[in-house]
């Protein structure tokens, strides 16, 4: 298993073969960012801009979503008809970008997407919280990294620092790919993603209620969780819809941001691929996978295990009818929907 | 800004016992764009239908809210009131404060006040109504009933007198179902037979009806006047223009030993087989898990010797798609496994059989030539008990709560017949009630009981034991007060009756909705007992509920003449309340479509203008002629780009907000 610095060398230079003479217009991937920490999804034309091209780990911005928006704008300009858009994929992209090719958002053959090892990703705040400030540059290996700063080196165990979505990673293996150029890496045990849901769903409806009120009353509507999103891609979403009639409603009352997020849980159930960049790119720190975890969960009790984005055509339970479907009184048999 | 007129409707004391009419009346004046406002005794009587329209046009109103029953009720005759008096039929909105208010509340306070909630939700929707057209469509003049007993048998009868084509599709070999497996009738005692038989000539004979016998119908999509119906025709192994029905396959046929499903598995029947003599069509079908030819490739015998070189081993089910008008269910019944019922034996003991069973040995086409007999010595029985309800009426869990309504009849029936037979043989009847309500049938009972001496005790069996080669028959006489305990030598269980098990399946691919036993349920159990709620379906027979050959007879007939009435017709009026797509809003995401149980939407790539900016975009499109108004698109559409007239979300919306004002 190479470096990750190898495989971003890798990834750098496939990108530039395929930008030169592989009928690719364009690249998505990750350029340097303000800090060491913040590298930020990127495009590039050229081989010469793959100077700035970065992949380590904080690479996390999953990219396939970008592809709605380059493959439009391709469209309007009328020209390049035809041409391809490089995307790097991490396993957990992939789900996204399949998610994105069942519901036609992204024509299959515009795309080339090229997966790429993930040796899980890194959470700048958990490097804060073991009391490293100015964090300045950083070097990684699957196991560790050293950490250069203003307060000092520090050397930390990397399965201490990643991102809760690394924690419960759904494994190597890419659901959508056109080459893999770095083999994917194992994941980390991160054990039951689900026990987060369990605890809330032990609480008593009051709980639950004040527990969400309060995570949910510090949004600032700032969309990032909506910007983030795989599936969060309407062209135009309710809440920036004066004609439905909810965005007037929601800005009505301090229930604001909870409706918010209440109505955009509803919307992506059943196509929810549990990728957790709505938590990830919070900048409130508000658990919002645990309201999508809670649809997953039920939904693989009532229908059977389904993980979102797997693949490009099965039918969603949600989405579908069978004969053995579960009635809506299962709920209440369960001791829920009172 | 609309001019709503509301009529709170009294219906007698229905609604006027629970809840304070005039308080309603007078609460929803000050709602927006209300005009008028007034409560009235009938309000779908003539007298209440005057005022409304006298208030229309005296108040210049653009719409109005009535206050009533339930909309599945009286929603059409508003509309009607409505139209006559100028203004569009789908500016009327009704609040249902009767159903969903003054039936299920006793306190008056409360009553009143949710009355006037739904009111003003009614308002609230109306004043985002706007005026529809309905749209027609064609209707397809054919008809399909699907099974072949004696309901199907008479309602394609009817159809196909009037004049229009029928297609029935049975899914065994042959049409004639129960009852031609029925001996005598009740409660004339005429052979069941003799009067089935010439009706199944009838059907076969009939220009206008087609038979599909083992064949079954597999998808069905489109609505009233216009389905669309795949039918699988089994393969018969048998091409049916050649075969002359002369039998010898069936007697050369060397596999014997499958249990023949006409006479109940009492007797043994060939692999290659007609159901019985009278069977319809007269054509043989090759079991093909029973026939050697097909289990390990030797045999071919009814091949060799048939002299019309009508045995075609290669035959492959067929699929043939067929259009129809309207759909008649006529699926039947079966008799209820006993094998759980452990207290009677009927799995342990070959003396303890069903009445279906018994009505076999008692036909002289039956297995025993008509010779009533017990089938581990054949000798014929000097003792019989009939146990009554077995299944019926019934709290365990392997029961059902139902009445079966036939067996109290076919009892006395079979009590009655055997005490004909042989009428030194002791016969008693264990019963919870006997139920006669029918012309003649109490008549019938009596005599059974009175002049032929049959023994009926009012009471449960509570065990059947084999012991020494007879039956101790453990029961109570719930009337003597005591236990009793009877050496008998056949016993005979009256089980439940129950949907037949293609019925669940058939009622998904028709969208109809059943009950909890799995009957078909009806549109209005008293005003509209032979139509499903799904338009342009019908039922007949026991699929409904449990029958007598009479009730079934009657409603076959019934569903009949609404079938009839509807290929009467050239065109129907559509629903005008249907899906819609707001293009520059849709995603191209497919989520509709998959929901859409009509196949009413499809997609298709248009040009679209966003904001002045031209694209092309993938994007939903409703055929409305397909479209119901269901409206499970709406709800699955993540950015509202679907939307559905007379119920759009913006209405929906304003309601909710009515409610929790």
């Amino acid at each position: 298993m190479p470096a990750v610095k190898e495989i971003q060398e890798k990834m750098r230079a496939r990108a530039g073969e395929l930008l030169r003479d592989g009928g690719v217009s364009m690249a998505l991937g990750w350029k340097r960012g303000e800090f060491c920490h913040d590298p930020e999804p990127a495009f590039f034309e050229s081989e010469a801009e793959l100077d700035n091209f970065v992949y380590d780990g904080f690479s996390s911005p999953l990219l396939s979503k970008y592809l709605i928006e380059t493959i439009r704008k391709d469209k309007q300009k009328g020209e390049g008809k035809g041409s391809k858009f490089l995307v790097f994929l991490k396993p957990c992209d992939s789900y996204g970008l399949n998610l994105l090719l069942k519901e036609h958002r992204v024509e299959r053959e515009r795309v080339y997407a090229v997966g790429v090892g993930c040796p899980g990703m890194l959470d700048v705040d958990k490097i804060r919280a073991a009391g490293v400030k100015n964090m300045r540059s950083f070097d990684e290996t699957e196991t560790e990294v050293t950490i250069h700063a203003s307060s000092g080196d520090k050397t930390l165990a990397r399965r201490d620092i990643l991102l809760e979505k690394c924690l419960v990673c759904k494994g190597p293996e890419f659901a959508v790919q056109d080459e893999v150029l770095a083999p994917g890496l194992p994941s980390f045990e991160g054990g039951d993603r689900f026990a987060g849901v369990t605890e809330l769903e032990s609480m008593s409806p009051e709980e639950r209620f004040s527990f969400w009120r309060n995570e949910l009353s510090r949004c600032i509507r700032c969309n990032a969780c909506r910007n983030a999103c795989p599936v969060c891609s309407c062209n135009k979403c309710v809440f920036d819809n004066p004609q439905s009639g909810v965005q007037a409603k929601s800005n009505a009352d301090s229930f604001e941001e909870n409706m918010f997020h209440i109505v955009r849980a509803f919307h992506v159930a059943g196509r929810c691929s549990d990728c957790g960049e709505c938590s990830r790119v919070c900048p409130q720190k508000i658990p919002l996978h645990l309201l999508n975890r809670k649809f997953i969960k039920d939904i693989n009790a009532f229908y059977g295990a389904f993980q979102a984005g797997a693949d490009a055509e099965a039918r969603a339970p949600l989405t579908n009818y069978e004969f053995g479907d579960v009635e809506p009184g299962a709920v209440v048999k369960r001791g829920g929907g009172a | 800004m609309q001019r709503i007129g509301v009529f709170v409707c009294w219906c007698g004391s229905n609604i006027a016992a629970t809840v304070d009419v005039d308080a309603v009346a007078q609460a929803v004046k000050t709602e927006p764009g209300v005009a008028f406002s007034t409560n009235y005794q009938y309000m779908c009587s003539e007298g209440g239908q005057a005022i409304i329209r006298n208030a229309i046009a005296e108040h210049k109103l653009t719409g109005i809210v009535v206050c009533a029953c339930s909309p599945r009720m009286h929603e059409a005759t508003f509309r009607k009131t409505a139209a006559t008096a100028g203004l569009n039929p789908y500016m009327v909105e009704i609040a249902n404060i009767r159903e969903q208010c003054s039936w299920i509340h006793k306190d008056r306070e409360k009553a009143t006040v949710k009355a006037i909630i739904l009111s003003r939700a009614a308002v609230a929707k109306l004043n985002l109504d706007s005026p529809l057209t309905a749209g027609e469509t064609p209707v397809t003049k054919r008809a399909l009933v699907i099974g072949g007993g004696i309901a199907g048998i008479q309602t394609a009868l009817d159809i196909a007198d009037a004049g229009y084509e029928v297609d029935i599709v049975e899914k065994t070999p042959t049409i004639g179902g129960k009852m031609a497996m029925l001996d005598k009738t009740f409660p004339t005692l005429d052979c069941s037979a003799c009067i089935l038989t010439p009706k199944m000539v009838d059907a076969a004979a009939h220009e206008k009806i087609t038979l599909y016998t083992y064949s079954e119908v597999e998808k069905v999509s489109g609505f009233v006047g216009n389905f669309t119906v795949d039918i699988r025709k089994r393969a018969r192994s048998v091409d049916a223009d050649r075969c002359t029905g002369c039998g010898d396959c069936m007697e050369k046929c060397p596999s014997k030993k499958s249990k023949s499903e006409f006479n109940q598995g009492l007797s043994n029947r060939s692999a290659i087989y007609i159901p019985f003599a009278q069977a319809i069509p007269n054509v043989p079908v090759i079991d093909r898990e029973a026939c050697i030819k097909f289990q390990t490739g030797k045999c071919g015998v009814c091949q060799k010797i048939c002299s019309a070189k009508a045995v075609d081993y290669e035959q492959q089910d067929e699929i043939m798609t067929r259009r129809y008008g309207a759909i008649v269910a006529a699926t039947g019944f079966k008799t209820i496994n006993l094998g759980r019922f452990e207290e009677f034996q009927y799995a342990q003991s070959p003396d303890v059989i069903t009445s279906l069973e018994f009505e076999r040995l008692c036909n002289a086409a039956g297995p025993t030539k008509g010779k009533v007999m017990r089938l581990s010595n054949h000798e014929t029985p000097k003792t019989v008990v009939f146990v009554q309800c077995v299944g019926s009426r019934s709290t365990v869990e392997c029961g059902k709560t139902y009445c079966s309504k036939i067996c109290c009849m076919y009892t006395a029936k079979h009590a009655m017949l055997l005490k004909e037979k042989y009428p030194e043989t002791e016969v008693y009847v264990f019963y919870i009630d006997v139920r006669t309500p029918g012309k003649g049938f109490d008549e019938f009972y009596r005599r059974a009981a009175e002049e032929y001496g049959v023994r009926y005790v009012k009471g449960m069996v509570g065990k059947v034991a084999e012991e020494n080669g007879r039956l101790r028959v453990q029961a109570s006489d719930l009337i003597a007060d005591k236990q009793l305990v009877i050496e008998a030598d056949m016993v005979v269980l009256a089980a439940a009756i129950e949907p037949d098990p293609s019925a669940r399946n058939l009622a998904t691919l028709l969208t109809a909705s059943m009950d909890t036993n799995d009957f078909f349920t009806e549109a209005h159990p008293k005003l509209r007992p032979v139509e499903s709620p799904t338009a342009g379906v019908y039922l007949s027979g026991v699929c409904q509920g449990p029958k007598d050959i009479p009730d079934t007879v009657s409603q076959a007939g019934a569903a009949a003449a609404k079938v009839i009435g509807l290929l009467a017709k050239d065109k129907l009026v559509g629903n005008p309340c249907v899906a819609g797509c707001n293009e520059p809003l849709c995603n191209g995401c497919s989520a509709c479509e998959l929901v859409c149980p009509y196949g009413a939407i499809t997609y298709e790539e248009k040009t679209v203008m966003d904001h002045g900016v031209r694209e092309q975009r993938r994007v939903a499109s409703v055929n409305e002629a397909l479209c119901q108004g269901c409206g499970a698109c709406t709800v699955t559409c993540p950015s509202g780009a679907m939307d559905l007239k007379g119920f759009t979300n913006l209405q929906i919306m304003a309601e909710v907000d009515a409610i929790c004002r």
